[in-house]
């Protein structure tokens, strides 16, 4: 099968209105006759659940939470980047584009990325009219900040809570909606199934969670913005219930997953101490600005940071990246933390951190501006470390983050399954092989509020739809084979519990498909991962039953789909053997330990199709580049 | 260089969904690492009650962050605990001594039904914010950012009142179980900002009127809502709110 990525022709900076120019409209009279199934409610998920309400088309909102409001994209801290060049640094749309498809080390398409670097503004402005309290300057107007990867100031926020903000602003416009009539809300709901007919995504089985009951839904068209799958390593900074089962199930009915083994590993987050641990924290991107990353030059230097003179350090970004210096993007910062503490001159007591110091911004700005800037994250560093990072310098270390891959979509936002549509970090568009900070709100927002309302109506309005509803025999096949999932789960009654599996799958991932992959270790993923597997489904033990909530069962169903994307991740990873971005290839680097790609043979999306459980095949979406010309990143 | 690991003793709400008569439950949790959260700890206790085949303890979580305000207990007669300004996941176990009991409990309020165990029914909150929590904006049909300044003070005072996380500590500390707190929290952040004012008198009247029909108690300043809020918002709020309330009487 070709994927066609379906990306207009013409010029790079009016492909999109051009596009939109020639995209299908539906009547206003039609829209009401239209279903639209939007599963999450994160900001992909919230932003276009209400525009596509406003539109008139009639929607279902999903989500796990009690509310749609607690999404995940609720957590983001630092910031969502824009065009606006507010701050006179000579920001633009082609520097954003640019910017970004070099961050994602040219794995990314460029029309997608242009797209998105001009719609980024909209998002400001649609923002700030819904009264996001972004941070403002004396006179009114707005404060920005910089992040890794860029050399302008274009990262817009509110305080350290700009997910929550921009969250909040999309679910009062859900909410608005359900208030109209024209949305319907269904938070407690577990997509346990997609539902295909006749080659269309037609519908969804869900999981009540709080009673366990099956509950079946038609639609004209499947939207999924179930975020990412980081969860897979167990320890991430992804909220508890994040997870890939709706991707997941989607995919084994037919949906391409796109670039699996993209994963985002952030610098700056608080150092794994113990195994009781349920997840981990980051501490934003942003801290980068003014704090200094370095180690001891010395190997197993123990003495507390502050006794070791200036001349015993090394600010090894600084050193290696003078122009970038502590805010080369993550993937860099990532990589060289991993690389100085594998040397051995790692800090704290498990040799797995490095410092991350305020010692000298303090100095320069005073204590006060640096606690203006950062300080509710400095309280939430002392709350975990039980440490003051004013005193002495916080210790970070790397930690799994973001998924840049997900489901293949094409320029529309479509799956190669026709009426299955996926926004936001759940699918694998625009972030190529590394995603630079504040490009996640941006993207999942664009999808969301810009393209998907446009984009939708060409399939709406140019499909013949048979009629169907509930009764289909595809809902009652969907329905029983989730129930026989879940009941199978609950009568293994097996002596480890789905946590022990899931940390221990974790471990797998973390060791050999993590920051840095090799072709023996990855082999061994996998047989480690399908071993694992088979252990799970003979020796789960799943607690307490599943007519009820139950958070165990809701979680061993998840685990069981990581096992099996875990495998798919491991596979990717194998086949691509470059380096780019997040996806480290140590037989594939510079004289200097960068990535090293290899455009001859690699520069392409590798799209995975669902054969049976280990059998995969691979399509590749070959990437063109015409208006940038990959070279070999350098953030010297 | 080990902490001291301590020995917790819980007495944990039990209940086993909305019509049931609930317990209190007695479970002693060992060897505690101090640097635990309290959910952390409950994972810790529930892995080992699903190992003995007991049902495990169900509570509300997912950012374990402060940030979703999904959580929520009253621990120790307080909601979110006794440690101010802080969500029950970010409560660490340093902050309790070895040896010590702490009883748990969900939020209770007549808005709030118990559905099981420490998981309560907080959709009612949804239903205020669905009647005016939003700005009436259509996508794309709104100006250039920069046409409206918003003063530093002024952004900086909303932003205060927006970083509520819907968590209804307030209620649950709330004598009367009055949702004031959360309601003004939202009718004060967009009435700050100039974006909020045309439909500021719609938004206080509806929102007002559903916190009424979901039985929320009435406000009469007790200010415990203010006291456990995990983001410490402000009962100015509420004083702002009544303001607000007053100016859409008189419209
Ligand atoms: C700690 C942290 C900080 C971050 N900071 C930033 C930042 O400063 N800037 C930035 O740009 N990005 C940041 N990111 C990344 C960004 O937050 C996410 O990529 C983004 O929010 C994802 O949004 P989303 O809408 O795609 O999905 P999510 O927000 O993850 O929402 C997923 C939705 O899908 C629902 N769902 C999932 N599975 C199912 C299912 N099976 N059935 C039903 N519903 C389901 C969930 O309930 C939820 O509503 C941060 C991420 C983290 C973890
Ligand atoms: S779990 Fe999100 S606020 Fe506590």
């Amino acid at each position: 099968m070709k994927l066609d990525s379906k990306v207009p022709s013409g010029d790079l900076a009016e492909k999109w209105q051009n596009h939109k120019d020639s995209l299908k409209l539906v009547s206003p009279k039609n829209k009401r006759k239209f279903h639209i199934i939007v599963v999450g409610t994160g900001l992909a998920g919230s932003s276009a659940a209400a525009s596509l309400a406003e539109l008139g088309y009639r929607v279902k909102s999903f989500c796990i939470q009690d509310s749609p409001r607690r999404a995940h994209s609720i957590g983001a801290q630092g910031g969502i980047n824009a065009a606006k060049n507010y701050q006179n640094d000579n920001d633009s749309v082609w520097r954003l584009f640019y910017d970004t498809i070099k961050g994602g080390d040219y794995r990314s398409r460029e029309a997608n990325v242009y797209r998105l670097a001009q719609v980024s503004n909209n998002i400001i402005d649609q923002a700030v009219a819904q009264g996001v309290p972004f941070a403002r300057e004396y006179g009114g107007y707005f404060a920005n900040r910089s992040f890794g990867g860029a050399l302008v100031s274009r990262t817009f926020y509110a305080r350290g809570q700009t997910g929550q903000q921009l969250l909040l602003g999309a679910y009062g416009a859900l909410m608005r909606q359900v208030d109209e009539g024209n949305v319907e809300l269904y938070p407690r709901r577990e997509m346990v199934e997609l539902v295909v007919i006749d080659g269309k995504a037609r519908g969804i089985v869900v999981r009540n969670l709080l009673t366990g009951e099956y509950e079946k839904y038609w639609a004209d068209a499947v939207i999924l913005a179930t975020g990412g799958y980081g969860q897979v390593y167990y320890l991430s900074t992804n909220a508890i219930n994040s997870n890939a089962s709706a991707v997941w199930k989607a995919h084994k009915k037919g949906a391409f997953f796109g670039n699996p083994c993209y994963v985002q590993i952030h610098p700056t987050c608080i150092p794994h101490t113990g195994e009781y641990q349920s997840k981990l924290t980051l501490m934003s991107e942003s801290l980068r600005n003014d704090g200094r990353v370095w180690v001891p030059k010395k190997k197993g230097d123990k003495r507390p940071p502050n006794e070791i003179p200036e001349e015993e350090r090394d600010y090894y970004l600084e050193r290696k990246y003078p122009t970038y210096g502590n805010m080369v993007p993550r993937d860099v910062a990532s990589r060289n933390a991993k690389m100085v503490c594998d040397e051995g001159r790692g800090v704290g007591e498990t040799g797995r951190a490095v410092y991350l110091d305020f010692r000298d911004a303090i100095k320069e700005f005073g204590r006060k501006t640096i606690e203006e800037r950062y300080g509710n994250l400095f309280e939430m560093y002392k709350l975990i470390t039980g440490e003051d990072a004013y005193e002495v310098p916080m210790r970070i270390y790397p930690t799994v983050h973001y998924t840049m891959g997900g489901l293949w979509v094409d320029y529309n936002l479509m799956s190669n399954l026709p009426g299955l549509f996926v926004l936001g970090e759940a699918n694998f568009s625009d972030h190529g092989a590394n995603r630079l900070g504040a490009s996640a709100l941006m993207q999942g927002l664009a999808d969301g509020y810009f393209i998907i309302p446009y984009t939708i109506s060409e399939y709406l309005a140019g499909t013949k739809f048979e009629k169907v509803n509930e009764e289909h025999e595809a809902f009652k096949e969907a329905v029983e084979e989730a129930d026989q999932r879940y009941k199978k789960l609950l009568s293994i009654k097996g002596n480890k519990t789905v946590k022990e599996f899931h940390r221990e799958l974790g471990e797998i991932m973390w060791e050999k498909v993590g920051m840095s992959r090799n072709e023996q270790g990855l082999k061994e993923a996998i047989e480690e991962i399908r071993k694992l597997r088979e252990e799970y489904w003979n020796n789960v033990k799943v607690a307490g039953e599943a007519n009820t909530l139950n958070k165990n069962l809701e979680f061993a169903g998840r685990v069981a789909d990581f096992m099996e994307l875990g495998e798919l991740m491991a596979v990717d990873a194998l086949h691509r053997r470059e380096s780019c971005g997040g996806h480290f290839r140590e037989e594939s680097q510079t004289e200097e330990g960068e990535a090293l790609r290899d455009d001859e043979h690699f520069s392409y999306v590798a799209a995975w199709e669902f054969k049976k459980l280990g059998d995969w095949e691979l399509h590749k979406e070959e990437l063109k580049f015409e208006y940038v010309t990959p070279t070999q990143r350098s953030y010297k | 260089m080990e902490k001291k690991r301590l020995t917790i003793n819980l007495k944990v709400w039990r209940q086993k969904d909305a019509d049931s008569k609930g317990q209190f439950v007695n479970y002693t949790v060992k060897d505690v690492n101090p640097d635990m959260s309290f959910l952390e700890m409950l994972d810790v206790l529930n892995e080992d009650l699903i190992k003995k085949d007991e049902t495990p303890i169900e509570f509300d979580n997912d950012c374990r962050e402060g940030i979703c305000g999904m959580c929520g207990a009253v621990i120790n007669g307080t909601a979110h605990g006794p440690e101010s300004g802080m969500t029950t996941c970010e409560i660490r176990m340093r902050m309790f001594k070895d040896n010590d009991t702490i009883v748990v409990e969900p939020f209770r309020a007549r808005a709030f039904p118990i559905i099981k165990d420490l998981v309560v029914d907080r959709s009612a909150l949804d239903r205020i914010m669905q009647k005016g929590g939003y700005t009436s904006v259509r996508t794309g049909g709104v100006p250039e950012a920069l046409s409206t300044p918003v003063p530093k003070q002024n952004a900086d005072m909303a932003m205060d009142m927006a970083a509520c996380i819907g968590c209804g500590a307030c209620v649950a500390a709330c004598p009367n179980a009055s949702a004031a707190l959360f309601v003004s929290a939202k009718v004060s952040h967009l009435a700050l900002m100039p974006q909020g004012r045309p439909e500021a008198a719609r938004r206080v009247e509806r929102m007002v009127a559903q916190m009424d029909e979901e039985g929320f108690g009435a406000c009469s300043n007790h200010g415990e809502c203010e006291a456990v809020c995990p983001k410490e918002i402000s009962i100015i709020g509420i004083a702002r709110m009544r303001r607000e309330f007053w100016k859409s009487m008189f419209k």
